[in-house]
């Protein structure tokens, strides 16, 4: 990706994911162990509005374009949808049934490819997603583009050619600078994500999307899917915490004490 | 990307350190690296890049790593994970070890999301158990907020693993009289490209002191029981008695009683400690999603009909503004009286 300087406006793509609820059930498809995801449960993953909300500053304060993209089926386009409605221009949707059942490493591959085809100044992502919490692919994403990856940021600024981010850590920040193109993952804190406007949800429904399939941008079906992607699903169980569910009320004023034996029973003092 | 036909069957742990002072996720993998590293065949062995080797050594030694890989330079601090990717991923590519543990950290993550991305291998990240079985590795993780534990393997080696905090408890070596940490030198790479992402500045704020809540072994926090944030000093002073570190819910962080680091749940930090104490939480699914790994948790809530009792292994109902400071209060004496 040649990065050409023709004006001060950015050519931005905001990768979103759609996620289930965490309020809703999940369930994991026996057979193959990939989700059943109900499109009605589902939602765009939360800190991608976030991202979706520091794109759109972004063209505000330079001009420019937006362009939201996802990978995912049909019914995973809602979460396009809602940042679009929010104000990006328009979207992409890769969507081929080789991509079901890719792991984090297979997306962030076939994103690239879907990336690839055009000059974009700054791809921003969420720093997280609510049912994986991988974060494995904005990094993974800036490696297969060979672009700098700038994650976790909290504030992001564009200055002529370079991005400079807060880099969220416990205790501070780091403030890093890289020269664009590059890969940012935004997080939590950076902006306050707008609601979508009637107009806006109107304008959405005839804003451009480009369909595309894996073979239509280049990808190497090898890569992708299933039994493209690295990791495996060996098994899956509901979470089985057998809580002791003792229940003391301090009508008496002495629950400190019982705690407190307990807390040292089971050695924390 | 054919699997490795030769290489060595060691167990590398990428340490993460501030300037060279090992965390305690560190240590961790150590440990669970003496296990798997049994398993696989081969040995422990500890990769440090960046600056304070010296004071990381003994720690190291102590914990059982047979040999170390050290790449001291001031370069891995100045770029964003652009020179730690570049030299991991050619001695990964030359070496071939069995497998090789990150922290599972935003930076260890990050470092090996691109290693993976780099080499076409796969990574496990946020492993809360980790094991082998057979020639792989088997992973835990939780999805989902918690309320799923997928079980997960990779096709071919070497194994790139992100390990959470408190995944293992860290244990010293036992066999004290083994040989010494073979130590050898290895270059920092450090291409232009490796060079792009520059870290500008370190700004540092606030209270040190307290584990960090993705890290600490013990965790109280605090929700909108607590009306105030002054009130938060009544969940410090009991997160101190206990070496804890202190989270907060979302409620309490969007009313700006406590930064958003702090914050445990869907859209904040997922933590997996030895103990959770929540207090004035009244345990909503997105907090929950954050927290249900927690080995033991405990609920101080005056609402016997709050859902965070649903998930306690001990539950007090009780105004907090008596329980927490008496609760407080006798674990001192307690530890006062044990000397
Ligand atoms: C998309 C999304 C993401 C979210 N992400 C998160 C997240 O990451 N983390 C998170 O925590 N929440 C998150 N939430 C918010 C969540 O739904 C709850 O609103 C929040 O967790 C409530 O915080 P709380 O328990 O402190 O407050 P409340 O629900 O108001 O509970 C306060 C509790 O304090 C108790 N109490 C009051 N006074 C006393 C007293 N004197 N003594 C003892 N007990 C007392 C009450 O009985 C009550 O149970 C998210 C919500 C959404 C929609
Ligand atoms: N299928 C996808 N389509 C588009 N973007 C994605 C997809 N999966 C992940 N992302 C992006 O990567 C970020 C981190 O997701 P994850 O690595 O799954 O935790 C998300 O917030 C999105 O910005």
């Amino acid at each position: 990706m040649e990065y050409i300087q023709a004006q001060m406006s950015l050519t931005i793509a905001v990768c979103v994911k759609r996620v289930p609820d965490t309020a809703a059930d999940k369930i994991l498809d026996p057979s193959d162990f990939t989700l059943e995801r109900d499109p009605d449960e589902s939602i765009l993953n939360p800190v991608d509005e976030v991202a979706v909300e520091e794109a759109l500053r972004l063209k505000e304060a330079h001009g420019g374009e937006v362009t939201v993209v996802i990978a995912g089926p049909e019914t995973a386009f809602k979460a396009a949808r809602k940042a679009l409605s929010m104000g990006c221009d328009k979207a992409i949707h890769l969507s081929d049934p080789l991509l079901h059942g890719s792991d984090a490493e297979a997306i962030a591959y076939a994103l690239s490819c879907v990336l690839r085809r055009a000059a974009y100044d700054l791809i921003l992502c969420g720093s997280e997603s609510t049912d994986a919490r991988t974060s494995l692919v904005p990094p993974a994403l800036a490696e297969h583009l060979g672009l700098p990856g700038l994650c976790q940021a909290k504030k992001v600024e564009v200055d002529g050619q370079r991005v400079r981010i807060h880099r969220d850590r416990d205790q501070g920040y780091d403030v890093v600078e890289a020269p664009l193109p590059a890969v940012v993952g935004v997080n939590w804190g950076a902006n306050e994500p707008r609601y979508p406007s009637f107009k806006g949800i109107q304008s959405a429904k005839n804003k451009p999307v480009e369909a595309v399939s894996a073979a239509d941008v280049g990808i190497d079906a090898s890569r992708v899917g299933l039994a493209g992607s690295q990791s495996e699903v060996l098994g899956f169980g509901a979470r089985s915490a057998e809580r002791g569910r003792i229940l003391v009320d301090d009508r008496d004023g002495q629950a400190h004490v019982r705690l407190a034996d307990f807390l040292q029973e089971r050695k924390f003092i | 990307m054919a699997p490795a036909l030769v290489g060595t069957p060691d167990v590398w742990v990428i340490l993460d350190h501030e300037d060279g002072v090992p965390s305690k996720v560190s240590l961790q993998m150590l440990t669970a690296a003496r296990g798997l590293a049994a398993q696989a065949g081969g040995a422990a062995v500890a990769v440090f890049c960046g600056t304070g080797w010296a004071r990381a050594k003994e720690v190291v030694a102590r914990f059982g790593a047979a040999g170390v890989l050290v790449s001291e330079s001031d370069v891995f601090a100045g770029y964003q994970t652009g020179p730690t990717v570049e030299t991991l991923a050619g001695l990964i590519g030359e070496r071939h070890p069995w497998g090789v543990l990150f922290a599972s950290v935003p930076f260890g993550k990050e470092v090996a999301a691109r290693i993976g991305a780099r080499l076409g291998l796969g990574v496990l990240a946020d492993a809360i158990s980790v094991a082998v079985d057979g020639e792989r590795p088997v992973v835990e993780h939780a999805a989902f907020g918690g309320s799923l534990v997928v079980r997960k393997t990779l096709r071919s080696g070497p194994y790139l693993i992100c390990l959470k905090a408190n995944a293992v408890a860290a244990e010293e070596a036992p066999d004290r009289g083994a040989p010494g940490l073979e130590e050898e030198q290895v270059p920092a790479s450090t291409s232009d490209a490796a060079k792009r992402a520059v870290v500008v500045e370190r700004v540092s704020t606030g209270a040190a002191g307290r584990p960090p809540v993705d890290e600490a072994a013990v965790i109280v926090s605090g929700g909108r029981g607590l009306q105030d944030p002054a009130n938060f000093s009544l969940v410090e002073a009991l997160a101190d008695e206990l070496g804890a570190g202190v989270g907060a819910s979302r409620a309490a962080v969007d009313a700006g009683w406590y930064p958003h680091s702090a914050q445990v749940g869907q859209t904040g930090k997922t933590v997996s400690p030895q103990l959770y104490i929540a207090v004035g939480i009244s345990g909503a699914i997105q907090h929950r999603a954050g927290m249900q790994t927690a080995k033991t948790i405990v609920a101080i809530n005056q609402d016997a009909d709050s859902p965070i009792f649903a998930l306690s292994d001990f539950g007090v109902v009780g105004d907090l503004f008596e329980v927490v400071p008496k609760l407080t209060e006798e674990l001192r004496k307690r530890r006062e009286s044990a000397g």
